[in-house]
């Protein structure tokens, strides 16, 4: 046979070997990760298989009696608290749109300082750089758990936890916008004498206001979610009669509770994503 | 027609006004709509201050209290409680490994169903989505409480937790990326007699592999910083004892485990960078 080829076959086998040792060894690893975590967690198929019928069973007590002739007072029965729950949650709304109002400005007022072409002084761009990262990688149930101490029960704890960490977040993710900017506006109106403020103003703002915009719109839909378990620490919001319901085994109020939630949520992304397009549209735009 | 502004002269600027009388229109309903925006966006925010009665003098003296705890969480001690911590947070990340590692092994066959292209059913497609937003609509904690209640306290509830929220997202993620693929391979596969298994095992895999890792990647660190609240609720892990040590004003304590967390939550994120690069480059 040629040698060229024979040479090919080698290389080609050597290749295919090496391949496999690396599939075997980074599958090994994976594997002992996985033995690890599951001898950490507790965790056995076994116990899911156990576990499974009485989810099963679970599920089903929570589903309401519902008869087709007393459709309408079973629907009522069902969802008996209607009245309170629709309160409860338009208050975790108004939670999650205060609480990411107050951290997206807490947001902006650090963003231009953490960005890397903006940044005025180096010891500036590390203070909110870590702040941030402090800010958001505390998870915020436990800013809520800590502050329910410090300001008291209610949504106010909550409102303060979930601004603190959407500072944290949108800031990062405002800062990155920053980032991302044209500088020759900068520059210009720099180059004209103009103050940081102004330069931020005149030549920053309108480059990512669209993408700000978005930003802070999907935030406001991740702390609806989050907020709706503020009440588990007292924090305020819908999580306090959700925490009550599963205590105490109110199966029928669990489920009644469960989809309101859902199409609230369902409700404010589609509404939010609506607006969404509209702020990047009017960008395209002009 | 061209008008230029150097020459823009009486008669020019009234042809101009013929020809485009929206611009010239005093826009008195537009400023109308837009100060009225903001006088509600104004009233809305206050409303909200007055309802939650967050008033200044409140903020003022919780930021006080907030100052002494703070004051009192130096130095962190972990007492005689040190490999009981340990041990826990070592457990929050196995419960975060496990459970992402589950939802992710369910989201696939999900995915490929949830997708578009693989699936050209209207029906099949609408659930798919409307179920996957359901999963994700609800929060973990709320499925932890949930499942502490339906089969004990302890880790299982917790991975259970994570499975059912992040099998959601998972899927929908996996379906986009599937949706987003080249058709060539897939059918160069067809062509040459292959089924639809081996179609998807050499011409869909490939292609989605890495998006698929690399979202489990941060599926696992977004796992890591949620799952030490889980504990919480009972459902394993660091947050237990997080939680009881603030409640019982433990702050020594508690301020140990928040940087056992902090430092958990920023060797991951290393961790799962420097994967996530191996695995870009190839």
């Amino acid at each position: 046979m040629n040698t060229v080829v024979i040479k090919f076959e080698q290389q080609f086998a050597a290749l295919q070997a090496q391949k496999q040792r690396q599939t075997w060894w980074y599958g090994g690893l994976f594997a002992v990760a996985l033995l690890l975590s599951a001898w950490v967690g507790e965790f056995s198929p076994f116990k899911i298989w156990h576990g499974l019928p009485r989810i099963h069973e679970y599920v089903f007590k929570t589903l309401p009696v519902l008869g087709w002739v007393t459709l309408w007072a079973d629907l009522a029965d069902w969802f008996w608290g209607l009245r309170k729950w629709l309160g409860l949650l338009l208050e975790t709304v108004l939670i999650a749109y205060l609480s990411t109002l107050l951290g997206s400005v807490g947001a902006l007022v650090l963003a231009f300082d953490a960005s890397t072409n903006l940044q005025r002084s180096g010891w500036g761009y590390g203070l909110t750089r870590r702040a941030m990262e402090l800010a958001r990688t505390i998870p915020e149930l436990v800013f809520a758990l800590i502050f329910v101490f410090a300001f008291g029960l209610g949504p106010m704890a909550g409102v303060l936890a979930i601004a603190i960490h959407t500072m944290g977040g949108s800031g990062k993710l405002f800062a990155e916008a920053v980032e991302n900017i044209d500088m020759k506006p900068v520059d210009g109106l720099r180059a004209t004498g103009a103050s940081w403020l102004q330069t931020l103003r005149f030549a920053v703002l309108p480059q990512v206001l669209p993408n700000f915009i978005s930003f802070t719109l999907w935030r406001f839909e991740i702390n609806v979610r989050s907020a709706s378990v503020l009440g588990f620490v007292g924090a305020g919001g819908i999580g306090q009669e959700f925490y009550t319901a599963i205590r105490m085994l109110y199966y029928e109020d669990i489920s009644a509770m469960l989809l309101l939630l859902v199409a609230t949520v369902m409700l404010i992304d589609i509404v939010c994503e609506r607006l969404r397009h509209r702020a990047i549209d009017k960008e395209s735009l002009s | 027609m061209m008008l230029r502004l150097q020459n823009m002269d009486e008669p020019a600027l009234a042809l101009a006004r013929q020809a485009a009388p929206a611009v010239f229109a005093p826009q008195r309903l537009q400023t109308l709509l837009r100060t009225l925006a903001w006088f509600a966006f104004l009233a809305l925010t206050l409303y909200c201050l007055w309802l939650f009665e967050m008033s200044p003098r409140r903020f003022v003296s919780g930021l006080g209290t907030l100052l002494h705890i703070v004051a009192q969480m130096f130095p962190p001690t972990a007492g005689d409680m040190l490999a009981t911590y340990l041990m826990s947070m070592l457990q929050t990340v196995g419960m975060a490994f496990i459970g992402t590692v589950l939802a992710a092994v369910l989201a696939l066959p999900l995915g490929l169903l949830g997708a578009k292209n693989m699936l050209p059913n209207g029906l099949a497609h609408f659930l798919f989505r409307r179920g996957s937003d359901v999963l994700r609509g609800v929060d973990q904690l709320i499925w932890a409480l949930i499942f502490v209640r339906a089969v004990g306290l302890g880790p299982l509830a917790g991975i259970l937790a994570i499975i059912i929220s992040d099998t959601g997202t998972l899927a929908k993620l996996y379906s986009e990326a599937i949706e987003n693929i080249d058709r060539k391979p897939v059918e160069g596969v067809r062509s040459v007699g292959g089924g639809p298994l081996q179609a998807i095992r050499y011409g869909v895999l490939p292609q989605v592999l890495p998006v698929m890792l690399s979202n489990m990647l941060y599926t696992f660190e977004s796992n890591t910083r949620s799952a030490t609240i889980l504990g919480i609720v009972g459902a394993g892990g660091i947050g237990f004892y997080l939680s009881d040590r603030v409640r019982t004003m433990n702050w020594e304590d508690a301020s140990f485990i928040l940087l056992l967390i902090l430092l958990t939550v920023y060797l991951i994120d290393r961790f799962s960078g420097f994967v996530r690069s191996r695995l870009i480059r190839g």
